[in-house]
């Protein structure tokens, strides 16, 4: 499996990062590494095995509807990296 | 003896005995820290000042006639990716350089509110993604046997800190074998409970199926006792078990008569250091004197584990760090077009190159076309892997295999090439996918002097066979009682 710079590129994209063409080179150099070792899981026949996406066998947990105090708006807005009005401050979305 | 020198039972005991108070002991351990650290790097954030007022606050609760929670009043260190409340958790990565948690991780609180003392948080992979602690944004963890190899990874902080006398114990994580291998490359002992024996409320997640927090200790006693501290449901973590806890002590017993142990075939094979090998086997023989009967087996889908980990683990990582966007904590790109830009330079300059990479994997194998080729067939081969294991535990109480290929390697020497560095993984990836308790303690040491670890693997909470079998290993051998600095 060899991955092109072209796919690095849109996975990259989707993954919201930007790469030099020196980590673009790189990462397809790695990335087709590590996906061919994954070639082997090809020789096993699954088509009758459920896949298993947690190993505990519970389903839904459900708790009492309880109001609870939460963490104080100001500690949480501490760590913000901007701040206005009580809010968390990003970049205009909207037109 | 240094007081630092004590295991944290030993120390538990004599501070309750009032022997010694917990001011010297706490100034024991600080003085040992200021004279290795410089060495050893373990620790990314150090509160010396406020570990000494909490100790004075321990000794006046002690002089009130309060007696303490086993192991409690102790110097501890904690991996940094679990959160402090107003300590700094930066997961060593620049995205979270100055993140300050407002509320405390469940074992951490659960540890403070035994009045343990914690001393500073503890340096690991970025975001706990890595085999020997190199790929920390801020500093290089130094093995304690050998200052110019690595301690392992990720929790290669915690368990430096322990084989060094930095703390009387320290917590880790493990994905894919980040307690025990660097238990096992430094030299102590470690352990990964059974998937949801332990609340991960606090702890930043990497890959939510598979992590799992544990202790690394000086010895098998204290580790049971730290599990008694830190184990049970907690109503903040939906995936944490809702059962009994055992008491873990009274699987402290040095008998493994009729115990059956079995040894997959698979674990010895190409890629296993000769002197590794023969120190595991030497144990097995060694239990086997000791009253336990052994035998081969095979685990068939074990040369499939690493692929199906590196997969899952991935695309979970790929989720969950998608909450890095610059908005409610954590680093933000100073300039920026729009929200998108503002997404896209925030990550790229937050993130290191090997989270990168695992994001970029992750995301590949979760794309539209890929999915059912990558991760779902991945999740298919768990189940093959976890039906293994069950299989193997109808014959036999344990299993017992390498916990890491081979010893300590140099720094520098795997960064390169990621391939060579997962592989550093082999032997402990297919417990996490099943979600089987672990633990490595050390069996030998290899012609160089650095210490091999040996892995015991058991059914899903039966935590306590474990435990029963490494108590017995102690008991009748000395490699516990070998220091780095008296080598």
């Amino acid at each position: 499996m060899k991955v092109k710079p072209e796919e690095v590129d849109y996975i990259a994209s989707l993954s919201r990062l930007i790469l030099s063409q020196e980590e673009k080179e790189i990462y397809a150099n790695h990335l087709s590494q590590i996906l061919e070792h994954a070639e082997r899981l090809k020789e096993l026949d699954t088509d009758n095995v459920k896949p298993t996406a947690h190993v505990l066998p519970m389903t839904n947990v459900f708790r009492e509807d309880e109001v609870k105090p939460s963490l104080d708006r100001g500690v949480l807005l501490s760590n913000a990296p901007e701040v206005e009005s009580g809010c968390f401050k990003v970049p205009k979305i909207v037109e | 003896m240094e007081l630092y020198r004590l295991t944290a039972c030993q120390a538990y005991d004599m501070l309750k005995k009032r022997e010694i108070s917990c001011r010297e002991l706490t100034q024991s351990v600080i003085k040992r820290i200021e004279d290795v650290e410089k060495d050893i790097d373990a620790y990314l954030y150090l509160d010396t000042e406020q570990a000494l007022k909490q100790a004075d606050k321990v000794d006046r609760l002690i002089a009130s006639g309060k007696e303490l929670e086993p192991l409690g009043g102790l110097p501890i260190g904690i991996k940094d990716n679990m959160c402090t409340k107003g300590m700094t958790t930066t997961c060593a990565s620049r995205m979270l350089a100055n993140f300050v948690p407002p509320y405390d991780a469940t074992v951490v609180k659960k540890l403070k509110d035994r009045h343990d003392i914690i001393l500073g948080k503890l340096n690991m992979d970025e975001f706990a993604m890595g085999s020997s602690t190199e790929t920390s944004a801020f500093k290089k963890t130094k093995n304690p046997w050998d200052i110019s190899r690595v301690p392992g990874g990720s929790s290669g902080g915690s368990a430096a800190a322990v084989a060094a006398d930095e703390a009387f114990f320290t917590l880790g994580s493990d994905t894919g074998g980040s307690i025990r291998q660097p238990a096992s490359l430094c030299g102590v002992v470690g352990m990964k409970p059974t998937y949801g024996a332990i609340s991960r409320y606090g702890l930043i997640a990497f890959a939510s199926s598979l992590d799992q927090i544990g202790p690394f200790t000086k010895d098998v006693t204290d580790c049971a006792m730290v599990l008694n501290a830190i184990a049970g449901h907690d109503a903040n973590d939906s995936t944490s078990a809702v059962r009994e806890c055992p008491d873990y002590k009274s699987a402290l017993i040095d008998d493994v008569k009729g115990l059956k142990i079995g040894v997959p075939r698979e674990y010895f094979g190409q890629g296993i250091n000769e002197e590794v090998k023969k120190a595991v086997i030497d144990a097995i023989e060694l239990l086997k004197t000791l009253g336990a009967d052994y035998e081969e087996t095979s685990l068939k889908y074990t040369d499939y584990a690493l692929s199906a980990y590196y997969l899952i683990a991935s695309a979970e990582a790929s989720s969950n760090l998608g909450r890095y966007d610059g908005v409610k904590y954590g680093y933000r790109a100073a300039n920026y077009e729009d929200m998108i830009d503002m997404y896209k330079k925030t990550r790229s300059e937050g993130f290191g190159s090997e989270v990168k990479r695992r994001i970029m994997l992750g995301t590949y194998a979760l794309s539209s076309g890929y999915y059912d080729a990558y991760y779902l067939k991945a999740l298919k081969v768990r189940t093959l892997i976890t039906e293994d294991f069950k299989k193997a535990f109808e014959k036999y109480d344990v299993l017992i295999v390498p916990t890491s290929p081979t010893t300590a390697f140099k720094i520098g020497e795997r960064i390169d090439n990621p391939m060579e560095m997962y592989l550093s993984d082999v032997c402990t990836v297919p417990v996490n996918i099943a979600g089987l308790p672990a633990l490595s303690m050390p069996c030998g040491f290899d012609s160089r002097g650095l210490p091999i670890g040996l892995q015991i693997i058991g059914k899903a909470f039966d935590e306590e066979t474990i435990l029963r079998v490494a108590y017995t290993f102690e008991k009748n051998t000395k490699f516990h009682n070998k220091k780095p600095d008296e080598r």
